[in-house]
C-alpha cells in the first residue's frame, strides 16, 4: 500500500465521524432547533457503543448502542427545549456538560479493554484494484453508513414532501403551526434523529477508529460538526466537501508532525481547530454577516398558541 | 389529555425565588437514585458529599478558595447571557489568563524583584483574559461569525498554547523534565490570609468583584443596556444601543474577568504554571451563572454550592470510592433542572382535554 493510498485511506476515516454528526445536525437545525449538545452525545455515544460491543462481541451491537445513547440523551434535550421550551443554547450546553460526565462515569469501567476493530469490507478482484481498490471498496461499514446517510438526508430534505414540511417548519414554525403542521412534533423526530446519528459517530470512534475507549477520546468533534454545518450552508451536498476537508488537515498535521518540520507539535494540533475558526469567518463573511442562509426560526422557541 | 404550556400573563415571582430551591431538591433526589445503583447508602453519600465539608475549617477554607474563580468567572459570564450573547469559551480566556500573568513570575523567577510583580501579573492576566475574548468577539461584529463556536475552538488552541509553553522556552531547568514551570517567588504569589488552609486574598478580589457587578447591573447605564439589549433587542436599536460594542465590552470584561481568576489561581492555589490547572472552571461557572440566576448575589450563593459538590465529591471518592465523574454528572443535571424550572417562571403547565379533531 502506498503513502497516497494510506493517507487518503486514514483520511476518510478521520472525516467520517464529522460527517455522520454534521449530517444529523443538520436535519436537526433544518428543523429550526439548535443543539449544541453534539459533543455530549457524541462521547455517550462512544461510551456505549465501546460498552456494547465489549459485552456483545458484535461492532453492530456496538453501533446500536451508540444510537441509543445519542438518542436517549437527545430526547432529554426535547424535553426541555421543545416540551418546556427552555432556551436551546443553554440546554445544549447541559447536555454537553452531562454527556462528559455520564460517559467518564460509564466508561471508567472499559479504560484499558480491548475490542476486534469493526471488520472492512472485502470484494474479491474490486478490493484488489491497485490505488482505488482499498478506497472505495475496502472501508468498514460506518463508512459507507456516513455517505448513505448524507444520500438519504439530500433527497429527503430536497425531493419529498416531508422534507419541504420540516423545512417549513425550520424556517416559520408560526406560519407551519397555523398550516396544521405538528411543528413540535417533527422537531421531536428531527431531534432525536439527529441524536441518534451523533451518537453513531462518536460510536465509531472506539469501535472502527481506535479499537479501545478513552475518556474525552472525542476531543471536540462533536463542535466541529456543530461548525460543519455552518460550513455548508445548510446544504447536505457541501457538508461531504467540509467533512473530508477537515479530515485532511486533521490528518496532514499528523503527518507534518511526524516528518519533524521544527514547528511545534501543539500548533499543528491545534490546526483544526484553527482552521474552524478560519472558516467560520471566511464562511459568514461571505453571507453578509447575516447568516442570511440558516433556517429563519432556528434557535428560537416556539409555544403553540391555542 | 395532554399537557401543554401556557404563558403566564406575568412572571410568577414566587417560583423564581422557589425554582433553585427546587432544582436543587429534584437533584439530590436524583443523586439518591445513582448512589443506590452504584450500591452506597444514599443518606450516608450526601452526608459526605454537602455536610461533612461544612464540619471542618480546612474544608470550609477549600470551599471559599474552589467558589472563587467560579463566581468570578460566572460574574463575567452573567453580564454577556443577560445581553444574549454566548461566551462559551471562559475555559479558554482563563487559561490564557494563566498564562499571561505567569509570564511576569517566570521572567522575574530568581531575582530581587519588588513587590510591584504581583499586582502587575494580575493585570497581565486580566488583560490576556480580555484580548483572547476579543477574537470571537471581533469575528462576530466584523463578520457575523458565530461567537460560541469560536469561543469554544479557542479553549483548545489556549490549552494547548499552555502545554507548549510548559514543555518548551518555560519549563523549570531543575524540574527533572516534568511539564511545568519553576515555583513562584513570593513577590509573585497571591498571599494566604488565614492560617491552616489556603485561604488566599483573591477571594477578597471576587467578593468585591460582585459587589461591582451588583452595582452596574443595578444601578448604572450600562447595566440596563445590557438588559435591554438582551430582553428587547428592537425596543434596544431604537434606544441608541449598538448591540455590537455590547458585545465587544461583555465579552471583554467577561474574558479579564475569567484571565484574572486564571491567574489568581496559578499565582494562589497551585503555585506554578503547568498543564490541567483547572478542574473544568470555565465550563462549571456556566452552571454557577445560570444556577445564580445571572444576578451577582445570587451567583455567589451557586459558586459557593457547587464548590461545595467539587470538595464533597472529592471527599467521597476518597471515603467511598465513589467515581469523580460523578460530580460532573451531578452539575449537569443540576443545571437540566435549573433550566426546566426555571421555564415555570414564564410558563405554566396545564392539562387540557385532547383537542377535538381539526375539521
Amino acid at each position: 500500500m502506498g503513502l497516497v493510498e494510506a493517507i487518503i485511506i486514514s483520511i476518510i476515516a478521520a472525516s467520517t465521524p464529522l460527517l455522520l454528526a454534521a449530517a444529523g445536525e443538520l436535519v436537526v437545525e433544518r428543523s429550526g432547533v439548535l443543539n449544541l449538545g453534539v459533543e455530549g452525545m457524541m462521547i455517550m455515544g462512544a461510551a456505549c457503543g465501546f460498552a456494547g460491543a465489549w459485552l456483545t462481541g458484535s461492532t453492530f451491537v456496538g453501533a446500536l448502542f451508540g444510537i441509543a445513547a445519542g438518542m436517549a440523551l437527545s430526547f432529554v434535550f426535547a424535553v426541555l427545549t421543545l416540551g418546556l421550551a427552555v432556551n436551546q443554547v443553554a440546554a445544549g450546553l447541559a447536555l454537553t456538560i452531562l454527556g462528559v460526565g455520564l460517559s467518564g462515569l460509564i466508561g471508567a469501567g472499559f479504560v484499558g479493554e480491548k475490542i476486534v476493530p469493526a471488520p472492512q469490507l472485502y470484494l474479491p478482484v474490486l478490493t484488489g484494484i491497485p490505488l482505488v481498490g482499498r478506497i472505495l471498496f475496502g472501508q468498514d461499514g460506518f463508512v459507507y453508513v456516513s455517505i448513505a446517510l448524507v444520500a438519504g438526508i439530500w433527497w429527503f430534505l430536497c425531493r419529498t414532501r416531508g422534507g419541504l414540511i420540516l423545512r417549513a417548519v425550520g424556517d416559520n414554525h408560526t406560519s407551519a403551526h397555523a398550516l396544521g403542521y405538528p411543528v413540535l412534533k417533527i422537531r421531536l423526530f428531527a431531534v432525536l434523529f439527529g441524536g441518534g446519528c451523533a451518537g453513531l459517530a462518536g460510536a465509531f470512534l472506539p469501535l472502527a477508529y481506535t479499537p479501545f475507549f478513552i475518556p474525552g477520546m472525542t476531543a471536540g468533534r462533536g463542535w466541529i460538526a456543530l461548525a460543519l454545518v455552518v460550513f455548508s450552508s445548510w446544504l447536505p451536498g457541501r457538508l461531504v466537501a467540509g467533512a473530508y476537508l477537515f479530515g485532511a488537515v486533521s490528518i496532514l498535521q499528523l503527518h507534518a508532525q511526524a516528518f519533524g518540520l521544527g514547528i511545534p507539535s501543539q500548533l499543528m494540533t491545534a490546526l483544526p481547530y484553527l482552521a474552524t475558526v478560519i472558516v467560520l469567518v471566511i464562511i459568514s463573511r461571505a453571507h453578509g454577516g447575516h447568516g442570511s442562509v440558516a433556517p429563519a426560526s432556528l434557535g428560537t422557541v416556539f409555544v403553540p398558541d391555542r | 389529555m395532554q399537557l401543554v404550556l401556557e404563558k403566564r400573563a406575568e412572571r410568577s415571582t414566587f417560583i423564581a425565588l422557589a425554582s433553585p430551591v427546587l432544582a436543587i431538591a429534584l437533584t439530590l433526589v436524583t443523586m439518591s437514585v445513582f448512589f443506590l445503583i452504584l450500591g452506597k447508602n444514599p443518606v450516608t453519600a450526601l452526608y459526605v458529599y454537602f455536610i461533612e465539608p461544612l464540619t471542618d475549617s480546612y474544608t470550609l477554607m477549600e470551599i471559599a478558595v474552589k467558589a472563587s474563580p467560579l463566581v468570578m468567572i460566572a460574574i463575567g459570564l452573567s453580564l454577556c447571557y443577560l445581553a444574549n450573547v454566548w461566551n462559551i469559551g471562559a475555559e479558554g480566556q482563563f487559561l490564557i489568563g494563566a498564562v499571561t500573568g505567569s509570564y511576569l513570575a517566570v521572567v522575574t523567577n530568581g531575582t530581587d524583584a519588588g513587590y510591584w510583580v504581583l499586582p502587575a501579573m494580575l493585570v497581565m492576566g486580566a488583560l490576556g483574559g480580555a484580548l483572547w475574548a476579543m477574537i470571537p468577539a471581533l469575528c462576530k461584529t466584523r463578520f457575523g461569525a458565530n461567537e460560541i463556536l469560536v469561543s469554544l475552538m479557542l479553549v483548545y488552541v489556549a490549552d494547548l498554547i499552555l502545554d507548549y509553553l510548559v514543555r518548551g522556552p518555560w519549563r523549570d531547568p531543575k524540574g527533572m523534565n516534568f511539564p511545568t514551570t519553576a515555583s513562584f517567588d513570593p513577590v509573585a504569589t497571591v498571599p494566604v490570609i488565614m492560617e491552616g488552609g489556603r485561604l488566599h486574598a483573591g477571594v477578597i478580589l471576587t467578593v468585591l468583584v460582585v459587589i461591582a457587578a451588583a452595582i452596574m447591573l443595578g444601578r448604572s447605564i450600562k447595566g440596563f443596556e445590557i438588559r435591554v439589549v438582551g430582553a428587547a433587542p428592537r425596543a434596544a436599536r431604537f434606544a441608541g444601543f449598538s448591540s455590537e460594542k455590547l458585545v465587544i465590552f461583555t465579552f471583554a470584561v467577561s474574558g479579564a474577568l475569567a484571565g484574572l481568576a486564571g491567574i489568581i489561581e496559578v499565582a494562589g492555589p497551585v503555585g506554578v504554571l503547568q498543564p490541567g490547572i483547572s478542574p473544568g472552571y470555565g465550563f462549571t461557572a456556566i452552571i454557577v451563572a445560570f444556577l445564580g440566576r445571572l444576578n451577582p448575589l445570587g451567583i455567589l450563593v451557586a459558586g459557593l454550592f457547587l464548590a461545595l459538590t467539587f470538595i464533597g465529591g472529592e471527599g467521597a471518592q476518597i471515603s467511598m470510592k465513589v467515581p469523580l465523574d460523578l460530580t460532573k454528572v451531578f452539575q449537569g443535571i443540576l443545571l437540566f433542572y435549573v433550566l426546566a424550572c426555571d421555564s415555570l417562571i414564564l410558563y405554566r403547565i396545564r392539562l387540557v382535554a385532547a383537542k377535538p379533531k381539526a375539521a
